[in-house]
């Protein structure tokens, strides 16, 4: 690929794992009780998408990858003290609402408007990355209607490994059921991966791509343009999480037969 | 890499220093005032690294006269920050024991009596006596309620609005860098390892940062403040040998409950002597709860998470928090031995500040104004040497925050509490009335007391319980629970006629579903235990093993064979209890344990604490 990829990962917060999740009607819709309180991390499959995204720059010179989240802006900030440490991107912040109970189309028309005003990206080197599920705590349909809106025709959904061939080719696995992989090719970008988990572990914290990154995270999220978004025609008859009951106790030395019989017994009630 | 200045650990203290610092660095103009000497041009180039996963992550309610605080945001409106309140009212309650164990002393078992004989006259309601007045030395009104998990999480947004540090949580650092006795910085842990520490797949060694300064407010338990210590010890006549583990809850207070926002309990008296009790309420029907365990609570089976279950049992407490619901749990070391506990404040290219610098007030009971206060002391000094062009040498931090602390209120009334917990290295009685006298004669009169180190006062279970559980039945329940793999506690304390919880599902639930629920603990793979047993010979031999009594998540378990015990660190909360609830001697520092307590990554997920 000559001049290198221009890779767009799309990725907001959620709500850290293990938190208790509260469903409450708030005056503008449904949220989440306390959820400005709750420790936020990065979607861990867009996370995946970004950490992918950073291999796939760093093999490919002349590449470049941003990020392009759509959040809160104070909850943003302080995401970023986690991620930043991770791999270099540039930040472009879109400040809104990413509460989980948003329209996807609301949400990838903010997204498409942020990645359109990114000064040089060339959209015929466009790679659009997100996680397979969500762009920013949505129903699951935002990256393929963004990728849509951005004019791009080749989506993949579900991608665990992207490689680039000699020719400039892209060459996808994506996930299909029964354990298997769904084999593509096509030309080169521009394209849309929504991604799985990949096969990339979390990078370490880098302290000096946490330096570098850091000069331009704090003036993007000055720059954030604020935008609406909610849940347009949508009606929400009813929210609400699974019940859930724990007993949990520490034993050891009971054989896994005894200790699966125990759990039986205990779903019997 | 280098820098200006790193910063170890971000707590209250830490807010204070780079809150002042950062107001400090560049004018009106944006132009820098206090240039750095890494990158010409620019200001000073702050870094400030924070162990857990996020600022703000397992720390914990608190009261507080927030007179530093105050000082440092002179608008401060409590509305700003989620969870805090002014104190409107303040209650100190002396809770009957309404169960009835076998084990309390005869003088708590006299003044019970003596309580319920005279209650008619007294503030006397379901077991417990409010005193009819709060000293003043203890008496937090007119302050703040609120949680320092918030209220760090506020400071630090404000730090990164203000673009001038930059603030790294996840980060643990592994030890201070030192070079011909003077600190050039730190070095970050290794990543990528395996328990042990050896290197696996994705290694990246820990990264040496190297600084001009570095300042260390990593608390009372932190890898950079304890390093310190060990290399350069303390001052002649100082002793680190009190601490507390606070364990504390975050409850939703039932529907109707009456508590308003800014009330504030104070307990003493049960479970135990030994332990004293908090209650706060903040703002949207939510207290902050729980309990602190001494060090001179000699019991070897001693807990926190259980007693800390009985006493919200209490009945003065459990009519406002039946039908309530755990929100948030954790659990911290509280290092009480105060200004008696101060190690070097400053050496060449180094300075303490916070808790660990022994900045906590052990007769008010305050310890976050005061951590706050040292930041701002250290700042304002470091602004100044560094505007006049001076090293950061031990002499010239001596001149400048040493003098200020010094001449603080944090100093003063430090040295007024400097001895007045000592009356309780000979009971509980003697304790309070030791506590009285200082506070009210300025800490001139106290009763005395030698301190011992932490494992020298651990007594034996056959000791502590003589009279209480015969010795047969001793062996039996040792015997049972090397069998079981379980702690001691639960059988021990069921002997002495303790009930047993019923668990609710809501707010009592067995200790690993607290981690779960309330603390939502979690430990990213790749990074070295953070708690080692030093001598395996000595854990053989211990009969002991106050560590797993006392473990606050449970991490700490019985070894096989009843030997070297267990460490899981996907349960630990970096609380740090393991530290100085070692009932055996080092072998290489008599004045420690056998364990250490190194930094690691992960832990408590919750901000709400």
């Amino acid at each position: 690929m000559s001049g290198g990829f221009h890779i767009v990962v799309c990725g907001s917060l959620v709500p850290d794992p293990l938190q208790t999740l509260e469903p409450v009607q708030g005056p503008n819709g449904p949220g989440l009780k306390n959820e400005g309180m709750l420790p936020s991390v990065l979607d861990p499959w867009a996370g995946h998408s970004l950490f992918e995204a950073a291999n796939l720059a760093k093999q490919v010179p002349g590449s470049k990858v941003w990020l392009v989240s759509l959040g809160p802006k104070p909850k943003l900030q302080q995401l970023m003290m986690t991620v930043a440490q991770k791999v270099p991107f540039e930040l472009v912040v879109v400040d809104g609402n990413a509460g989980g109970f948003t329209e996807s189309m609301e949400v990838a028309a903010a997204l498409a408007g942020a990645i359109n005003a990114i000064q040089g990206l060339d959209p015929s080197r466009l790679l659009l990355f997100g996680g397979c599920a969500s762009a920013s705590r949505d129903a699951g349909a935002t990256m393929q209607i963004l990728g849509e809106m951005l004019g791009i025709d080749e989506m993949f959904l579900g991608v665990d490994e992207l490689k680039v061939q000699a020719d400039g080719g892209l060459h996808v696995l994506e996930r299909i059921e029964g354990g298997k992989y769904l084999a593509s090719v096509c030309a080169g970008p521009p394209a849309m991966l929504g991604w799985a988990t990949g096969n990339l572990p979390e990078p370490p914290n880098n302290p000096q791509v946490g330096m570098l990154n850091m000069r331009g995270i704090m003036p993007a999220l000055q720059r954030a343009q604020a935008v609406k978004v909610g849940a347009g025609t949508l009606q929400f008859d009813a929210v609400q999480v699974p019940t859930q009951r724990r007993e949990t106790r520490v034993v050891k030395d009971v054989p896994v037969e005894e200790i699966a019989q125990e759990i039986v017994e205990w779903l019997k009630g | 890499m280098d820098v200006d200045i790193v910063c170890a650990g971000f707590g209250p203290a830490m807010g204070g220093f780079l809150t002042t610092l950062s107001k400090e660095l560049v004018d009106a103009d944006g132009q820098p005032k206090l240039e750095s000497g890494v990158m010409p041009g620019l200001p000073l180039q702050v870094l400030c690294y924070e162990r857990a996963d996020d600022v703000g992550f397992g720390v914990s309610g608190v009261v507080s006269r927030a007179r530093g605080i105050r000082d440092s945001f002179p608008d401060l409106d409590p509305s700003d920050i989620p969870m805090a309140h002014e104190v409107t009212e303040e209650r100190m309650l002396y809770l009957l024991d309404p169960v009835g164990i076998r084990n309390r002393s005869w003088n708590l078992k006299a003044a019970d009596r003596t309580v319920r004989a005279l209650k008619f006259m007294l503030d006397y309601d379901r077991d417990a006596v409010a005193l009819p007045f709060i000293p003043g030395f203890l008496k937090k009104e007119p302050g703040l309620v609120f949680s320092i998990g918030q209220f760090n999480q506020w400071v630090s947004s404000r730090l990164m609005e203000s673009g001038m540090v930059q603030l790294w949580p996840g980060t643990p650092i592994h030890e201070p860098l030192i070079e011909d006795q003077q600190v050039v910085g730190v070095r970050l842990m290794d990543q990528g390892t395996d328990a042990k520490g050896e290197p696996e797949a994705g290694f990246m060694p820990g990264m040496d940062i190297r600084a001009r300064l570095t300042v260390v407010g990593d608390g009372p338990v932190g890898s950079v403040g304890q390093a310190l210590d060990r290399h350069f010890g303390l001052p002649e006549g100082h002793h680190q040998r009190e601490w507390a583990v606070g364990m504390k809850m975050l409850v939703d207070l039932p529907e109707g409950c009456p508590l308003q926002p800014g009330t504030v309990f104070h307990t003493l008296g049960y479970p135990e002597p030994e332990i004293f009790g908090f209650l706060y309420v903040h703002p949207g029907g939510v207290a902050s709860l729980g309990i602190f365990v001494p060090t001179w609570f000699d019991s070897p089976t001693r807990t926190a998470y259980r007693y800390m279950q009985h006493w919200m049992r209490h009945p003065y407490l459990w009519r406002y928090l039946e039908g309530g619901t755990l929100r948030s749990w954790g659990a911290k070391t509280l290092q009480e031995s105060g200004r008696q506990g101060e190690p070097h404040l400053v050496g060449d290219g180094y300075a303490r500040i916070g808790e660990g610098s022994g900045s906590t007030n052990v007769l008010t009971g305050s310890g976050v104004d005061e951590a706050w206060t040292t930041g701002v002391l250290l700042a304002e000094a470091v602004a100044a040497l560094w505007r006049e062009g001076k090293p950061m040498t031990r002499e010239n931090l001596r001149a400048t925050y040493v003098r200020r602390r010094r001449e603080s209120w944090v100093e003063q009334e430090g040295r007024v509490a400097e001895h007045a917990r000592n009356g309780f290295q000979r009971g509980f009685l003697r304790g309070l009335i030791g506590m009285a006298m200082a506070g009210w004669t300025g800490g001139q009169f106290y009763v005395p007391g030698r301190s011992r180190p932490p494992h020298a006062r651990v007594k034996s279970l056959e000791d502590y319980y003589r009279g209480i559980i015969p010795e047969p039945r001793l062996a039996e329940i040792r015997s049972e629970a090397a069998r079981s793999g379980s702690s001691l506690h639960d059988v021990v304390m069921k002997e002495c006629g303790w009930p047993e919880i019923p668990y609710d599902g809501k707010l009592l639930i067995s200790q690993q579903d607290a981690l779960l629920v309330g603390g939502k603990v979690q430990a990213p793979a790749g990074y070295k235990d953070h708690v080692v047993f030093l001598y395996p010979q000595i854990c053989e031999r211990c009969e002991n093993k106050v560590c797993i009594e006392m473990c606050s998540a449970q991490a700490i378990t019985p070894g096989e064979d009843g030997g070297v015990p267990d460490f899981e660190r996907e349960k630990c909360v970096h609380c740090g209890v393991c530290l100085w609830n070692c009932s055996q001697a080092g072998l290489d520092d008599p004045e420690h344990g056998a364990i250490r307590f190194e930094s690691g990554a992960g832990g408590l997920h919750s901000a709400e604490n």
